[in-house]
C-alpha cells in the first residue's frame, strides 16, 4: 500500500490506468450524448453537480454507494479465488426477502399480520440485527449453492449465479404476489412493511443510513481477511495457481464454500439494508441493478476490498445523476446502464495495458 | 378461449404453438455460441447481441415502413439486426483477444454494454407498432382457431431449422470448418498449418454473434413481436448453456432448441387453461431446467466429451 523510493512507479501505474480508462469512456459516452443532439460537455457539469456538487445531493450519491459496496464484495471476493461470480442480484433479492420475513415474524408473529395488528415491544437493535442476521444467511446460503455446484458437479460458476438471478428475481414475484402479498399493495405487488420503529434509522441529521456504516465495515473486513490472514493467503494461491493450491494440500472444496457463503452474505447484507432502511416492504424496487453494477464496481476496483468502497462513491454518484440525466436532458433511464457499459469495456481493455509504458517499471539500478 | 374447450388437448396444442414461437432465439443464439466455442472462445454476452438486434430490427422495419411498404421493411430489419450482431461480435472478438483479458470478463460487459445500447437508442421504438414479418400458415388444414395459430410458423424458424445441419456438414466435412476445429481444439497445431488463430476466431465470433442479432430480430419482429425492455430476460443467457447440453453440436443444438421453447411455453399454456397459480415459479422453469441440465452433464474430474480443446484456455 505505501510508497517507497523504488515502488511509487508501479503503483502509479495502478492509479493512471484506472483514471484514464475512465477518462476514456467518458468520452465516448460523449459521442453517444451528442447523437441525442446533447452537448457532452454540460451534461458532464451537470452529472458532476448531481453527485458530487454539493452536500445534499452527494447524500444521495452515498445512500446508493452503500448497497454498491456491498454487492460489489460478492464479485471481488471469490474473483480472488479465480471464481467469477455475478449472481450479485439474485443474492441481493433473497437477502432482502430473508430480512423481511424475519422482521415480520419478529414484530408481529406472521407473514401476513391484520391490518389492526400492533407490533411487538421487543428492542428495535434486535430486530434489526437478526434481519441482518437473516439478510446474511439468505444471500450466504443463495450463492453458496453457486459455490457447492461449482465445487461438486463442475458447473461453471458464472452461468450458475446468473441463472439464479433468474430464480431468485421470479422467487421473488411470486412470493410478493402471493403468500407474502399485502392486500393494499395495489399496482406494486409488496409484502406487508416493517413497521417504522424497527427500521435502520438515518447518521445524524443527514438522509443516509446506517448502511453505509455497513458497507464500509464490510469493504474493511473483506480487506483484512483476503490480505492479512492464513485463509485469504490460501484463496489468493488458489486463484494464482489452482494446480499449486491441491499439491500443496490447501482445501479447495472447503475455500470454495466459504468464500461463496462470505460473497453472498455480503450481497444478502445489502438486500437487508435496502428493505430495511430504504424500501420498508420487498417488492419489485428491490431489482434496481445494484447487484449488477456492484459487478462493474469490483472490476474497477480489480478485486480490491478497499477500492471497491472508493469506486462505489463514484459509480454511486453516477447512478445518482442519472435522474438529473432524465429530467434535464429528456435522456432515456437506459443512459446510465449505457454509460456503465462503457466503462465496463474500456477497464477491461485497460487490463492488457499494463506493463506495456516503460515508465512505470521501477529503475532497475537501484 | 377455444384452447379452454380443448381441455388437456389445448395445453398440448398450446404448448406446440409456443414450442415453435419460442424456440427462435434459442435455435439462433445457440447456433451462434456453438460457432463461436468450437473456435476455442466463449462470448456469455450474447444476451446483449439479442436485445440489440431485436431493437435494431423493430427501429428498422419501424423506420422504413414507409418507404419500402411493411411488406419488404421487416426484412431490412432481420438484416439490420445481423449488422448490430456483427458489430457487437467484432468489439468482443477485439477485445476478447487482448494480452491478459478473460473472455468471461469481456461478455459480462457485453450484456451491459449491449442491454445499455439497445434500450438507450431503443427508447422511442417502445410505443409505436412496427410491421412484423410475414409467417406461413402451416395449420392451414385445421378447423380450429387454437391450432391454426399455433401453426403459424416463422420463415425464421425454418431457416434455423436449415442452417443446423449446414453447420453440422460445415464442420464435418469441409475445408473450413476443419480450420475451425483446428483452432478451437488445439491451436498449436493450426498454428503449425499456417493458420492465423486470432483471424479465425476474429471471423467466428462475428458470425457467430450475427446469428444471435438474427435470433433478437426474432423476438421483436415475431413471436411476441413488440420491442420492450424485457423481451429477452436471460434467453440469450439460457442458449449459452444450451450448447453446453448440446455437446457441441448444431443438430442437437436444434433439439435442445425446441425443448427450451417447450418448456418456456409451459407457464403460458397453462396459464391459457386458467391454471393461474404460481405462474411465477412457472416462469422460472427455464432457468431451473438449465441449472438441473448443467448438474447432470458436468463434471467436477474430466473434460465434456465433445467439448473443444481449447475452450477457455487463456490465448
Amino acid at each position: 500500500m505505501f510508497f517507497t523510493q523504488t515502488n511509487w512507479r508501479p503503483i502509479t501505474e495502478g492509479i493512471c490506468i484506472p483514471l484514464g480508462s475512465l477518462v476514456l469512456a467518458l468520452v465516448l459516452f460523449g459521442v453517444f450524448v451528442t447523437i441525442l443532439g446533447n452537448n457532452p460537455l454540460t451534461v458532464y457539469e451537470a452529472m458532476h453537480q448531481t453527485a458530487f456538487g454539493n452536500w445534499r445531493t452527494f447524500q444521495g450519491t452515498l445512500l446508493r454507494a452503500a448497497p454498491l459496496m456491498l454487492t460489489a464484495l460478492c464479485t471481488a471476493l471469490p474473483a480472488r479465488m479465480g471464481l467469477m461470480i455475478i449472481g450479485n442480484e439474485g443474492a441481493l433479492v433473497i437477502g432482502g426477502l430473508g430480512a423481511v420475513i424475519t422482521g415480520l415474524l419478529l414484530s408481529y408473529g406472521n407473514l401476513t399480520p391484520s391490518l389492526t395488528a400492533t407490533p411487538t415491544e421487543l428492542s428495535p437493535l434486535l430486530i434489526q440485527l437478526s434481519m441482518a442476521l437473516a439478510g446474511i444467511l439468505f444471500g450466504g446460503a443463495w450463492i453458496g449453492i453457486v459455490g457447492a455446484l461449482k465445487h461438486y458437479r463442475g458447473v461453471n460458476e458464472t452461468i450458475s449465479s446468473l441463472l439464479m438471478n433468474y430464480i431468485a428475481i421470479a422467487l421473488l414475484n411470486h412470493l410478493v404476489e402471493g403468500p407474502l402479498k399485502d392486500p393494499r399493495s395495489l399496482n406494486k405487488p409488496s409484502s406487508f412493511a416493517i413497521p417504522e420503529p424497527f427500521m435502520v434509522g438515518n447518521i445524524g441529521d443527514t438522509r443516509i443510513h446506517y448502511g453505509l456504516i455497513y458497507g464500509i465495515i464490510a469493504c474493511l473486513v473483506a480487506y483484512i481477511l483476503i490480505q492479512r490472514t492464513t485463509f485469504g493467503f490460501a484463496a489468493r494461491v488458489a486463484g494464482g495457481n489452482m494446480k499449486a493450491a491441491l499439491v500443496s494440500g490447501l482445501p479447495v472444496g472447503k475455500l470454495t464454500l466459504v468464500i461463496c457463503f462470505l460473497a453472498g452474505s455480503c450481497a444478502g447484507l445489502a438486500g437487508m439494508v435496502e428493505v430495511a432502511a430504504v424500501q420498508s416492504q420487498a417488492n419489485s424496487s428491490l431489482i434496481a441493478g445494484y447487484g449488477y453494477s456492484g459487478i462493474l464496481v469490483a472490476f474497477v476496483a480489480r478485486y480490491n476490498p478497499i477500492a471497491a468502497a472508493m469506486v462505489a462513491i463514484l459509480l454511486g454518484g453516477i447512478i445518482n445523476s442519472g435522474g438529473t440525466l432524465q429530467r434535464n436532458f429528456n435522456m432515456p433511464d437506459a443512459t446510465v446502464l449505457l454509460f456503465q457499459g462503457l466503462v465496463f469495456l474500456v477497464v477491461i481493455y485497460s487490463e492488457s495495458l499494463y506493463g506495456r509504458f516503460g515508465w512505470f517499471r521501477q529503475s532497475q539500478s537501484q | 378461449m377455444a384452447s379452454e374447450a380443448l381441455g388437456s388437448v389445448g395445453v398440448f396444442v398450446a404448448i406446440l404453438g409456443g414450442t415453435l414461437r419460442g424456440s427462435v432465439p434459442f435455435l439462433f443464439v445457440s447456433l451462434g455460441e456453438c460457432l463461436t466455442e468450437k473456435s476455442g472462445k466463449i462470448n456469455l454476452g450474447l444476451e446483449g447481441t439479442l436485445l440489440t438486434g431485436a431493437m435494431s430490427a423493430y427501429a428498422v422495419s419501424f423506420l422504413l415502413q414507409g418507404k419500402l411498404g411493411s411488406g419488404l421493411a421487416p426484412w431490412i430489419g432481420v438484416m439490420a439486426s445481423g449488422l448490430a450482431g456483427l458489430c457487437l461480435g467484432f468489439i468482443h472478438a477485439w477485445l476478447s483477444q487482448q494480452r491478459r483479458v478473460n473472455d468471461i470478463a469481456v461478455g459480462i460487459a457485453m450484456i451491459i454494454f449491449g442491454s445499455g445500447v439497445a434500450f438507450f437508442l431503443g427508447k422511442s421504438f417502445i410505443q409505436p407498432k412496427a410491421p412484423q414479418l410475414p409467417t406461413l400458415d402451416l395449420g392451414f388444414w385445421s378447423t380450429v382457431p387454437a391450432v391454426q395459430s399455433a401453426l403459424k410458423i416463422s420463415p425464421l424458424f425454418l431457416f434455423g431449422m436449415a442452417l443446423a445441419p449446414v453447420m453440422h456438414w460445415f464442420f464435418r466435412s469441409t475445408r473450413w470448418g476443419l480450420i475451425v476445429r483446428a483452432v478451437g481444439d488445439s491451436p498449436d497445431a493450426a498454428l503449425a498449418m499456417g493458420i492465423s488463430i486470432p483471424k479465425v476466431r476474429m471471423i467466428c465470433i462475428m458470425v457467430g454473434s450475427l446469428f444471435a442479432g438474427i435470433g433478437g430480430s426474432g423476438l421483436s419482429l415475431y413471436y411476441p413481436g413488440i420491442w420492450s425492455e424485457n423481451i429477452s430476460s436471460g434467453q440469450g443467457l439460457m442458449a449459452v448453456a444450451l450448447v453446453i447440453f448440446a455437446r457441441w453440436n448444431p443438430i442437437q443444438c436444434l433439439w435442445a432448441s425446441l425443448f427450451f421453447g417447450g418448456a418456456q411455453a409451459l407457464g403460458p399454456a397453462l396459464q391459457a387453461v386458467g391454471i393461474d397459480q404460481g405462474r411465477y415459479l412457472f416462469n422460472a422453469i427455464p432457468y431451473l431446467l438449465t441449472l438441473v441440465i448443467m448438474v447432470l452433464t458436468c463434471s467436477p474430474r474430466k473434460t465434456l466429451t465433445g467439448a473443444p480443446g481449447a475452450l477457455g484456455e487463456k490465448s
